[in-house]
């Protein structure tokens, strides 16, 4: 039996019909064809599948996508505008990433800790990516890379 | 006793090499000899890869989707052991979604492929027809439409089974009561017995010794746990008969071969593409029953099919590292010098030896414990043993057994530094090879190329402030608090390997490396191993910028596809740098030495004349008669001198003449809580050595991962069964992953002693950590608690294994 | 991995949702935060018929005084306690279990209602509310009703509403004056269930204790009080000889299993060990510490 909903992702509306029973990840992966978004565990253990749901990170792989019907997503794919998103460059310049299959997950979830503490500790970081598991980096020049991004994010609102 | 195969660690001699210095200089400085525009060897490079990974544009595996594809998924044991009695997949067939379901029979009947060889020369089942040896094992395949009829279908396969009893230990293994592998002619589980060194000399020198210490040294099984897991996308193409899989490989080309031999397929009509690999560590270098299911199914139904494992059967059926039951013995004389080492070890390796070693190296470099110590003698003795758990023996983000060698001699030497109450740190400078002895032959015939390790010692105890830190331990011990510091001053061996002793299959471990230039003096160059987020994108073009002057930003690094690349063994047990690493430098080489031809054609002069500076060729005492590379590079294709190929390319294909042999030293500070057994990791500083460094910023974040990846298993990391073989550690609710707030910061310090026999000096480095850490952490809880009578805790250290020392000793909050 | 099939249903309001309920009955489970079913779905471990999502009823997500009790809707998130100033600054043993459950991302999704109604010895919020004394609002077919936090544990996921019923309200009876609160959760990572865990709320006179409840997280079948601890602290000073045998008591009130947290043996010392530390905590904070 279908379900029809109707779901913005990075801004585009999507009207579609899905089995209630249908993930969420898997909505934004096979459906929308949108595969910035991982799968790493089976227990909402890992976060490699966060996104923004209307501005929380959530655990995709934990949420059907029956309910989010009528809400917004936001993935990985949306996140650059024109340019990269500071989240983005930090990353980059501070080597944050390694094979790269947490990352968008660690960015979504950064992206929405940054937006509500604009300057956080180092204790804060940590704390705030404790539901995102990384086995290549051991978190350090992640934790330098969102530090790198809140400042210059504080930088450019000040200017 | 059965007759088990008698197996002898034997070493040829290197070949002698005028590189080979006795005293190779170390320094601290990152050594760079190109500007930044160029970005050769030493710069801090922004990697090439990452636009991709940080805008979601990545290409794993389940990215992959070809028309028509189909879902494979499988059908699990849920006994350790059991007979298998029917297997009923009408309800599964009559679903709606699901296409087919393959069982061992059908791979008996489509020609033997129920079994595989393994890469120990063992044989493993892909599916069974008479009995599973393993909880989780693979039972049957569904082949469905999608991924959720899939998953659906497998839930209405009937399977009945009739339980046996399984064997969970290797030692009551050993008594061949519950034979494990009854396909074998030989009932027994005991596989091979494998030694190395010298058992008479090291008897004679325990029999001089002043004191013998001995301890028993579990290190428990334990899952890589890479965060993508492992998957295949394979399309069998009837028109073309061409196969091509999109595999979690870390080893696309030994692969490929494999699956050649195994399907019978020519080898030029199969394509393997490892695209990108979110994490290997050995995890993906195994072949899984999966992979054969998958491949089987789209030659069956002549459609693309994917398999994605979850994580759940990735950590209960995929392979393991570790699970190495030790007995050591150390020997020392009056004067507190280690004299030497005797090691007795069980392998428990599962239902099979799928250990992923090099062929003559069942237990892999092990004998590499005699460690950073210089001893007289030492002897090596393992016993492989069948059990009813997955099987394997990977090395989880090390060498090939490296982890156990280190965590065994670095425990051993502290226990035995702590007996003969000397300071650890003391004891080990004492008996540290010294930097004059190198290239050093160990006792069990290893030579080691370069190091000195009381520099890296040294520096790190320079960096956490050693003496104030025992200081401290004495004030705070005398108020009843419990604090720790542990040392572990580890060596590793990497880069397998020459071509004399390794092999994987036959197939010898060189490694490759082909460039081309392009007339407007850019390049693509391939290579034989495989990220799986090392940075090779970045790291290989930087080794071709500093041998050639083009700028690293002007290299293209493809690596991956087996139709295109050259062969090589892949990437594990930190074997990059040292032989594809090379191989691009004498690659690079090949292309230096041509471009000198063409910029004497050029300038008209002869060979001699000309010097080579960073990125052109100079005409001796004339500074400004110069070609750079890129006018050389267009000249190869407009203007290429008489008698001499047009173009600029070259492949290398690199034996490397030795291991390398990066080490350090840790040192581990922790504070213990007497309430709850908690240990805090108050401070770490990890100082490396790997010879010259090409990237210093991926460095620090292979070493930070690497620490994470020692830290893990130190404290967190176990796979745990019942007695009824069942897997109760099979996801990540109870495999515990550190998250950022069980990582301390770690600190890291470096020395550089470059190989003298690499080409670029350099040495691996991925995975020393992954050794080095766990005995600095262990030796900083046993430290913390040595005045109390503690002298060993095997790892994971929990905190209920703490508190039960703690309370057994009288101590309490 | 993947949960099998179910019917979907998503009411906009509690009546519609209190009669899907009593339509559908045992075939059908509420979905609130998700974060504890949809795991158990995945696995097939829960496998519901009808899932009544009730995200979209309005009015059920609210933290606010009133009427001498903290009153917190069913669905409120436990990131909105976690990020409550008054929260924070008024009940701080409740700020400080909200902060310890799962991780950052499940607390965004999960709710205090389900956390409550879950009925899990292993979940936090049961035991803080026990130390708490706080009571539930629950609504039917027949109406609205309260229910006092001591009746509505019954058994290992099994709590006192009927099957028709939805949890409505939390209230957390308003601290008196000289009160203080501490939650200490052992775990052996960030995001587990507790090793074992210690609420304790507790009103002091001086120095003398004049009434303490304290919860236990995860060492019984069902949540529970450390009554034994309690009688051994109420009217009485907080000596140290008092709170050791409080922590003793402790340790005889739970009930732990032995399982890959630990044994029975180490978990029940460690509730001796943090009974003592959270009494030590919510008294600093009972005499403005």
């Amino acid at each position: 039996m279908s379900y029809p909903i109707t779901v913005t992702v990075n801004g585009q509306e999507h009207s579609l019909e899905v089995e209630p029973r249908l993930l969420l990840v898997h909505l934004i992966r096979e459906v929308l064809n949108l595969t910035g978004t991982h799968i790493g565990c089976d227990t909402t253990s890992c976060g490699a599948c966060t996104v923004l749901m209307d501005g929380k990170a959530v655990k995709s792989c934990t949420v059907f996508a029956v309910q989010a019907n009528g809400r917004a997503i936001e993935t990985i794919e949306g996140v650059s505008n024109g340019g990269l998103h500071p989240l983005q460059e930090g990353f980059w310049e501070k080597h944050g990433l390694q094979c790269g299959y947490c990352t968008p997950g660690m960015i979504m979830s950064a992206k929405a800790f940054l937006a509500e503490n604009p300057n956080p500790s180092e204790d804060d970081i940590r704390w705030a990516i404790s539901g995102n598991l990384c086995r290549c980096t051991g978190y350090v020049k992640i934790v330098e890379a969102i530090q790198y991004a809140a400042d210059k994010m504080r930088e450019s609102e000040e200017a | 006793m059965a007759d088990v195969p008698q197996l002898k660690e034997v070493h040829d001699k290197a070949r002698p090499d005028p590189n080979n210095s006795a005293n190779v200089p170390t320094s601290h400085e990152v050594q760079i000899k190109t500007p930044d525009t160029i970005s050769g060897m030493g710069h801090r490079m922004k990697r090439k890869e990452d636009p991709r990974f940080l805008q979601g544009a990545g290409r794993y595996v389940d990215d992959v989707k070809l028309p028509g594809m189909l879902y494979l998924d499988l059908v699990r044991s849920p006994y350790a052991h059991a007979k298998i009695i029917n297997i009923d997949a009408s309800a599964a067939l009559a679903h709606p979604g699901v296409l087919a379901v393959i069982t061992g029979k059908d791979l008996e009947e489509a020609g033997g492929l129920h079994w595989m060889p393994t890469l120990m020369s063992d044989t493993q089942m892909v599916l069974p027809t008479e009995k599973v040896a393993y909880y989780a094992q693979e039972v049957c395949a569904v082949v469905a439409v999608d991924r959720y009829a899939a998953a659906d279908g497998v839930e209405l396969v009937q399977v009945e089974y009739e339980p046996l009893d399984p064997v969970m230990d290797p030692f009551e293994a050993l008594k061949d009561e519950i034979i494990v592998r009854d396909d074998k002619e030989t009932k027994t589980n005991h596989i091979w017995h494998w030694e190395a060194g010298d058992q008479e000399a090291t008897d004679k020198v325990f029999a001089d010794a002043a004191t013998v210490i001995k301890e028993k040294i579990y290190l428990p099984r334990i899952h890589v746990a890479s965060i993508e897991t492992c998957g295949m996308v394979a399309h069998w193409d009837k028109i073309k008969e061409h196969l091509t899989i999109y595999m979690t490989s870390q080893a696309p080309h030994a692969h490929r071969t494999v699956v050649s031999l195994v399907s019978g397929l020519p080898e030029q009509k199969i394509r393997v593409i490892s695209p990108d690999i979110g994490g290997g560590f050995g995890g993906k270098v195994p072949v899984y029953p999966g992979y054969v299911c998958t491949i089987v199914a789209s030659l069956v139904t002549g459609k693309p099919v994917k398999w994605i494992e979850d994580r759940s059967e990735n950590l209960q059926a995929d392979s393991f590292a570790r699970d190495y039951h030790i007995e050591a013995e150390m020997a020392a004389d009056a004067d507190g010098k280690i004299t030497g080492l005797r090691v007795h070890t069980v392998a428990d390796h599962g239902a099979a030896d799928a250990a992923a070693q090099p062929s003559k190296f069942p237990a892999g470099l092990y004998s590499i414990g005699t460690g950073s110590y210089d001893l007289q003698a030492a002897h090596f003795a393992v016993d492989g043993v069948y059990t009813n758990k997955p099987p394997g023996g990977i090395a989880y983000r090390c060498s090939f057994r490296v982890t156990e060698a280190v965590h065994m001699i670095e425990r051993m030497t502290d226990i035995m530094a702590n007996e003969l109450g000397e300071d650890p740190a003391e004891f080990r400078l004492k008996n540290f090879i010294k930097p004059e002895q190198f290239p050093y032959q160990s006792p069990t015939g290893w030579e080691y190329d370069s190091g000195d390790y009381a520099a890296a010692l040294n520096l790190a105890m320079e960096m956490i402030d050693y003496k104030g830190l025992r200081k401290e331990q004495a004030e705070k011990r005398a108020k009843g608090e419990l604090m720790g510091i542990g040392i572990s001053s580890f060596t590793e061996v990497v880069g397998a390997g020459p071509s004399r002793s390794f092999d994987i299959l036959g197939i010898k471990m060189f490694d490759s490396c082909e460039i081309r230039i392009h007339p407007t003096g850019k390049a693509i160059a391939r290579i034989g191993v495989q990220t799986q987020g090392q940075g090779h994108e970045t790291t290989f073009a930087q080794i071709i910028a500093e041998e050639i002057g083009l700028p690293a930003n002007d290299i293209e690094i493809e690596h991956g596809d087996t139709d295109t690349a050259p062969y090589g063994l892949g990437t594990y047990a930190s074997r990059s740098t040292p032989t594809a690493g090379a191989a691009a430098s004498m690659a690079a080489r090949k292309i230096r030495a041509k471009a000198k031809k063409i910029a004497a054609h050029l300038l008209e002069v002869g060979e001699d004349d000309l010097e080579w500076e960073v990125d052109k060729f100079v005409v001796k005492g004339s500074p400004d008669q110069v070609k750079t590379i890129q006018e050389i590079a267009f000249a190869a294709y407009t203007n290429h001198p008489e008698g001499l190929e047009a173009g600029l390319e070259a492949v290398s294909y690199y034996d490397p003449p030795n291991l390398t042999f990066p080490f350090g030293s840790y040192i581990c500070v922790v504070d213990i809580d007497k309430g709850t057994g908690e240990v805090h990791v108050r401070r770490f500083v990890a100082v490396d050595d790997c010879g010259h460094i090409i990237n210093p910023l991926v460095v620090e974040g292979q070493i930070h991962g690497g620490l994470t990846m020692g830290l893990a298993p130190a404290l967190f990391e176990e796979i745990v069964y019942d007695e009824n073989g069942q897997n109760l550690s099979g996801t990540f609710m109870d495999y515990l992953l550190p998250t950022a707030v069980e990582t301390p910061n770690w600190e890291l310090g470096k020395t550089i002693t470059p190989s003298p026999h690499h080409p670029l000096g350099a040495k691996g480095v991925g995975e020393s950590p992954t050794v080095g850490a766990p005995p600095a952490i262990a030796n900083a809880v046993v430290d913390a608690l040595w005045h109390l009578g503690v002298r060993h805790i095997d790892i994971p250290i929990t905190p209920q294994k703490v508190w039960k020392l703690l309370r057994e000793h009288g101590v309490d909050e | 991995m993947i949960p099998g099939k179910f019917e979907y249903l998503a009411p906009t309001t509690l009546d519609e949702a209190i009669k899907l309920l009593t339509e559908h009955g045992y075939d059908a489970k509420i979905l609130a935060g998700g974060q504890s079913l949809i795991p158990a779905m995945r696995f097939r471990l829960a496998a519901p018929e009808i899932l009544i999502d009730i995200n979209r009823i309005d009015g059920l997500s609210y933290i606010k005084e009133e009427n001498g009790h903290l009153a917190i809707g069913a669905m409120t998130r436990e990131a909105d306690i976690d990020h409550s100033a008054l929260v924070q600054n008024s009940y701080t043993l409740l700020a400080e279990t909200a902060k310890v459950i799962a991780d950052p991302l499940v607390r965004n999704l999960a709710t205090v209602g389900g956390n409550l109604a879950h009925a899990d010895p292993a979940n936090d919020h049961p035991a803080t509310m026990l130390a708490y004394g706080a009571e539930v609002v629950a609504v039917g077919p027949g109406g609205e009703r309260t229910i006092s936090i001591d009746d509505f544990f019954v058994d290992l996921f099994e709590n006192s509403l009927s099957d028709n019923e939805i949890l409505k309200e939390i209230r957390i009876p308003t601290p008196p004056a000289n009160s203080g609160g501490a939650y200490i959760k052992v775990e052996r990572k960030v995001g587990d269930y507790a090793v074992a865990g210690v609420a304790v709320q507790l009103t002091m006179d001086g120095d003398t204790c004049t009434s303490a409840r304290i919860g236990l997280t995860n060492v019984s079948a069902k949540p529970i009080r450390a009554t034994g601890a309690e009688a051994a602290l109420a009217g009485k000073a907080l000596t140290d000889d008092n709170i050791r045998a409080a922590g003793q008591a402790a340790a005889q009130d739970c009930d732990p299993s032995s399982d890959l947290r630990g044994s029975e043996e180490y978990k029940r010392d460690l509730v001796r060990v943090i009974t003592m530390r959270a009494i030590r905590a919510a008294a600093t904070r009972a005499k403005g510490g």
